[in-house]
């Protein structure tokens, strides 16, 4: 077996200084889940007085002890439209995959401590996504509801122009929860307090309701709507408290005394669904090079080059790695390696991807489809090469193969976004617009149509071009406003780019410690490959509540 | 008299000590036991067992007949009684004599006379055996025995005749206590013996348990192998012994011996025997009563001696003289026996039930341990709650008092509450340490034993065994453990131990070099909520095993072994057997309920009174029921106000653990 020799030189200060930056990007994203943490915080007495837990401490009960937690989307809505600091961002929700009572769970807990665990369009963003996981891995969800329903911001409708769109983006989330219940993928959820209209739908599409005394609130209209609506008068306890539905209405079969209770209760539902299914693996090799080193290989100098063999050297199982195609085109890395004891097909890029490399990479993933073998996509490209070279060669045919047979690949891909992640290479090398299973991101990552100081080039070029051609000479001025408008483009698509600013937008499921990547690509592993033996009893009407 | 097969007609340690010796002589043997006792080590370690009746004494280990079947149908020709059961029942030696079975004992008259106080004490005055001023008249009557006890004086002792074991045992420092301690002592001894006979005695205060172990055979030799120390007792159960005393010197032994020697005559006893005798502060000493039997503590002076004690019993039973004379006897260094005993000592000493699900204990050549306990094994309520015997061998009494001190924070018994850390504290004592405990000791110095609260440090690794084996179910491997991709998410522990409710959280903080750091917060519990502020500990995991963890705290390794039953966390932490649940998954209880109205049996024992009846109001706290478990009463008590709606305990009835003894419907609380 061909096993990676490392060129890295880790006593150096140049792998210091990689780490310290790492390090440091790193933290702005451990920073905003902090203010999220914050804002819930500050209503810990008002919890108590009501005798609720918070959202976290929700989470807390909820999961096994000792359990893995891999978080979903938690940065979504970083510094968009009220948010600024990251104070309100999350989405209102809190999402991942995790284990409780022993299986494998999809763990949705509303966060109403985040604009009252309102849906805005962040949320419903949020949600399609959970769902989307839900339908690929056939894992149960389990929620903690507690959600003030649909956010009347005005101000944020104002500012933008989809947000009329929301009521039907949100309506998919009805559809597809009945879907997911005939499709035979258990909903498990709490009813903590406030499930107004939309939230009400949401618990109601459960397959199991778990009430609490005293805070379940649910029904299509509160009081004030009724009041205003017909003019009825009638307390939220008598229009959908917790006993009311569990003696008369029958929307929920457990009433549970508090918080706590619920939690426990909705525990011992899901002990009582099919185990996960158990799966073959080879023996687990850590691998030879500590994947701690992997902090300091992405150079704070992004235009310094990266090996990606230094990358997989710390991620795979003996750092065993058996390359395709070495002598063919070194700039698109391809090979098969073993994962916590499982066979996975590595691709990534030790620079742009030629027609050669396209012709590879797609040759490769056919071979792992024949073969049963999922794919990790460590992506870290500028873009397919551009030249009348590789035109000639074809490159948009074999740039376009390369997608097909991505897209086309019936194996679980997943992604990880390690730097560059540019232009058409960006869907080559499988970002979310491949629909790979899992995409997560490095601090360092950055995606674009292309790069700020290129795009800002091109529009100088263009400009340039426009003048020559009308055969205008260039005042001083014009040029300088020529100039500060690359500046604002390279500046405004440099910041877009950003890790941060695209995990906000869930362009990926989160920007994870680089640490952290064989471990969470185990786990996604696992959880893409154990779907596959997951035989959930589908139905033609799902669970319908008589 | 030869014989090639014994039967041991007892159990427990003894049970498998005489097996030891016999088999090493080359005996063939048989185990008796009682339907309790199926899974019992003497039971598999006999070459053939016999099942001789239900759990109760009564009904099996007493029962002379059974025990006579067992022998006739597996051809034993010899009875080894061990201690207590049968050994000093005359009628048992006479039995088998009639059988024509050999009695590994002393004759049927020996063990009649040594077996009455009164009689003994006679016989052996005829001995020059110098016996504590007292009356031990045939005329029992009170004025007779007023009359006497106020010429003998205070502090004076009232004893049953037939007594042992403290039971119907006065003692008396005021003459005007005299009549209710005489009424007293024979109501007790006519309870316990079925004879309410009492003799009076002189109380020599402050003296010293010191007794000699004697030999005798059928060649009309006697001798002494030194005396045992036994002054530490509590509630008159011997808990330590040593050999020799520290209180007695080579010249005192002399004396102290030839008087045994005596004794021994005074009875022609025939194989090992014990004359127990109180020695006072100026060197005089008192013949207390003999003992017909091996005794518990026999492995003290086994060790100083280098003899074996069943050995010589088998020798003399077949008619051998003794293997040696009185000048042959040897002693050499100190040892020091402690008994191992399922009891709690903060509760009073309420004996424990349950099953063992750790244990280890340390043995070297200087360390024995005679036991009979086995992980897996249930304790049950029938018989005495002793489990083991540790016995340290030391060239100095210090040497064996320190190695006993470490051979017992050594010593792992989980499941259930030892006596072991109250051992350990008997031991370290000044006084004891000094050699100076009398049988005062326990009273004056020891004190009552406080529940104490488990530590921040129990708490937490109480909390993390649950999270590991937890997380270990679900992990690939142990990077996985409580590992989180974006923000900490805490696990949330709610536990439980006796009274206490604490909340901890369990972060895990990473994976270091050398293990898995995990930061702990511990606060108290208020329903379903954490209050006040955390006491935090920090505890780095270096190997984490299904048994034991090991961990750094403040920089120190240290480890601990548990075992896990249920939702309870068992460590060996703080002061022994520490049992922590995880009640984090207990349903909440309706908000205003009281207690439940259905009442358990709070441990396995025997319902002795009911005090309610079905359609009675009672008042929560009110008396339902009585249960004995092991000598000690335990009230059942109504948890919530109402009426009882069903009895399901009988006087006699032996109960379970949890069992439902009462239910009751709880009153309806009136709208003010």
């Amino acid at each position: 077996m061909v096993t990676l020799q490392s060129e890295l030189d880790i006593l150096d200060s140049e792998f210091k200084a990689n780490a310290d930056s790492m390090l440091e990007s790193l933290q702005k994203v451990r920073d905003v889940e902090q203010k999220q943490m914050q804002t819930e915080q500050k209503h810990l007495d008002q919890a108590r007085k009501k005798g609720k837990l918070l959202p976290r401490e929700r989470l807390s009960l909820l999961l096994d002890p000792g359990s893995p937690f891999v978080e979903i989307g938690s940065i979504a809505g970083y510094g968009m439209y009220d948010d600024s600091d990251g104070s309100y961002s999350g989405g209102s929700l809190i999402t991942g995959i995790g284990y409780v009572s022993g299986r494998r769970v999809i763990v949705v807990i509303w966060n109403y401590a985040i604009k009252g665990g309102t849906i805005t369009p962040v949320n419903v963003r949020k949600m399609l996504r959970v769902q989307e996981i839900a339908f690929q891995t056939k894992l149960p969800i389990v929620s903690c509801h507690e959600s003030g329903g649909g956010n009347l911001d005005s101000a944020a409708a104002a500012s933008d122009p989809w947000i009329p769109a929301l009521f039907t983006d949100g309506g998919r989330i009805y559809g597809q929860q009945a879907e997911l219940s005939a499709r035979g993928i258990p909903q498990i959820t709490i009813a903590h307090g406030n499930a107004t209209a939309g939230g009400a739908y949401q618990v109601a599409l459960s397959d199991y309701i778990i009430l609490v005394r005293n805070q379940t609130q649910l029904f299509l209209a509160g009081p004030p709507l009724l009041k205003a609506g017909t003019g009825e008068d009638a307390t939220a306890e008598e229009l959908g408290g917790a006993e009311m539905h569990a003696t008369m209405s029958g929307t929920g079969e457990f009433l549970a005394e508090d918080d706590a209770d619920a939690i426990r209760i909705a525990r011992e539902v899901v002990a009582r669904l099919p185990r996960d299914p158990k799966i073959e693996r080879e023996p687990i090799r850590e691998p030879l090079f500590d994947p701690n080193e992997l902090l300091g290989i992405y150079p704070a100098d992004r235009r310094k080059p990266v090996r990606a063999q230094e990358i997989i050297a710390r991620l795979v199982d003996g750092s065993e790695f058996l390359e395709f195609e070495t002598e063919i085109d070194p700039g698109t890395v391809c090979g098969q390696a073993w994962l916590y004891g499982r066979k996975v097909g590595i691709l990534s890029n030790n620079g742009p991807i030629t027609p050669a490399g396209a012709n590879k990479a797609a040759k490769f993933i056919q071979l792992c489809d024949q073969a049963l073998i999922p794919l990790i996509f460590l992506q870290n490209t500028t873009g397919f090469l551009v030249g009348t070279d590789v035109e000639r060669r074809g490159q948009v045919k074999h740039s376009a193969k390369l997608i097909q047979a991505v897209a086309n690949t019936r194996m679980p891909k997943l992604t990880i976004l390690v730097g560059n992640a540019y232009g058409a290479g960006n869907y080559a090398m499988a970002s979310r617009a491949l629909k790979p299973q899992f995409v997560f991101a490095w601090p360092t990552a950055r995606q674009a149509l292309m790069g700020g100081a290129q795009a800002a080039k091109v529009m100088r070029i263009v400009n340039e071009g426009k003048w020559a051609k009308k055969r205008i000479e260039p005042t001083p001025e014009m040029i300088q406003n020529l100039e500060q408008m690359g500046q604002m483009i390279e500046f405004g698509l440099e910041m877009i780019s950003e890790a941060m600013s695209c995990s906000a937008r869930l362009m990926d499921d989160g920007i994870i410690d680089p640490r952290d990547t064989r471990r969470l690509l185990g786990f996604l592993l696992d959880t893409a490959m154990e779907a596959r033996e997951r035989t959930p009893v589908t139905t033609s009407h799902g669970v319908q509540r008589l | 008299m030869a014989f090639s097969k014994i039967l041991i007609a007892n159990r427990g340690e003894i049970a498998l000590r005489v097996i030891r010796s016999a088999r090493r002589l080359g005996y063939r043997t048989v185990a008796v036991y009682s339907e309790a006792d199926a899974k019992a080590l003497h039971v598999q370690a006999a070459d053939e067992a016999v099942c001789i009746g239900p759990a109760p004494v009564g009904e099996s280990y007493l029962k002379v007949d059974a025990i006579l079947a067992a022998a006739k149908a597996t051809g034993a020709d010899a009875v080894h009684p061990g201690y207590g059961f049968l050994s000093e029942n005359e009628g048992f030696a006479a039995a088998c004599a009639a059988a024509g079975i050999t009695f590994i004992g002393p004759d049927a008259a020996a063990i009649e006379l040594m077996g009455n106080k009164r009689a003994a004490k006679l016989a052996v005055m005829k001995y020059d055996v110098p016996v504590v001023p007292g009356y031990q008249g045939a005329d029992q009557s009170d004025e007779v025995l007023l009359t006497e006890a106020r010429k003998i004086g205070v502090p004076i002792m009232v004893k049953a005749a037939a007594g042992g074991g403290g039971r119907g045992m006065r003692l008396v420092q005021d003459e005007a206590d005299l009549s209710a301690a005489i009424q007293s002592a024979r109501s007790e001894a006519t309870n316990a013996f079925g004879s309410g006979e009492l003799i009076l005695e002189k109380a020599v205060m402050n003296g010293r348990h010191v007794e000699i172990q004697i030999f005798g055979d059928r060649h009309g030799n006697v001798i002494h192998l030194g005396e045992r120390d036994c002054s530490v007792q509590r509630r008159h159960q011997k808990i330590v012994e040593e050999s020799p005393s520290p209180a007695v010197d080579e010249a005192l032994r002399a004396k102290m011996g030839a008087a045994a020697v005596n004794a021994g005559r005074s009875c022609n006893y025939v194989g090992a025997g014990t004359v127990e005798f109180i020695l006072g502060d100026n060197g005089e000493f008192y013949f207390l009563e003999m003992n017909t039997r091996l005794q518990v503590e026999h492995p003290v002076t086994e060790m100083v001696t280098g003899l074996d004690l069943v050995e010589w019993q088998l020798r003399v039973a077949r008619g051998e003289p003794l293997p040696l004379t009185q000048e042959q006897v040897r002693f050499s260094g100190h040892a020091i026996e402690v008994r191992l005993y399922a009891e709690d000592p903060a509760q009073n000493f309420l004996p424990q039930t349950g099953r063992v699900l750790r244990w280890s204990l340390p043995s070297d050549a200087d360390t024995r341990n005679d036991h009979c306990v086995y992980e897996g094994l249930d304790i049950s309520p029938h018989y005495d709650p002793m489990l083991a015997k540790v016995i340290v061998h030391g060239t100095t009494r210090e040497d064996a008092r320190r190695k006993l001190v470490a051979a017992l924070e050594r010593t792992t018994l989980l499941g259930l509450n030892t006596n072991n850390r109250y051992l350990i504290d008997v031991l370290d004592h000044p006084v004891f340490a000094a050699g100076k405990a009398t049988t005062a000791f326990i009273g004056e110095h020891m004190g009552d034993v406080k529940p104490t609260e488990p530590s921040a440090l129990a708490w937490g690794l109480a909390a993390l065994v649950r999270y590991l084996a937890a997380g270990r179910q679900v992990a690939v491997a142990p990077g996985f453990i409580g590992w989180r991709t974006a923000r900490p998410v805490p696990a949330w522990f709610r536990l439980e131990a006796g009274e206490k409710r604490h909340f901890v959280e369990v972060n895990a903080e990473g994976q270091g070099r050398f293990g898995a750091r995990y930061a702990i917060g511990i606060r108290g519990l208020k329903g379903q909520f954490p209050e006040g502020d955390p006491e935090t500990v920090s505890v780095e995991i270096t190997a984490a095993g299904e048994r034991d963890l090991a961990f750094l705290v403040d920089g120190v390794r240290r480890q601990v072994a548990f075992a896990v039953d249920g939702n309870a966390v068992y460590l060996d932490i703080d002061h022994g057997n520490r049992v922590i649940r995880d009640v984090t998954s207990e349903p909440t209880q309706k908000a205003g309920a009281a207690g439940s109205g259905i009442i358990k049996a709070p441990m396995d024992g025997k319902v002795v009174k009911v005090a309610a009846a079905e359609g009675q109001a009672v008042r929560k706290g009110e008396l339902l029921g009585v249960i004995e478990a092991m000598k000690m009463e335990h009230a059942i008590k109504a948890d919530v106000d109402g009426v009882v709606q069903a009895i399901k305990m009988q006087t006699g009835q032996q109960v379970k653990v949890r069992q439902v003894l009462v239910e009751i419907s709880p009153a309806v609380p009136v709208e003010q």
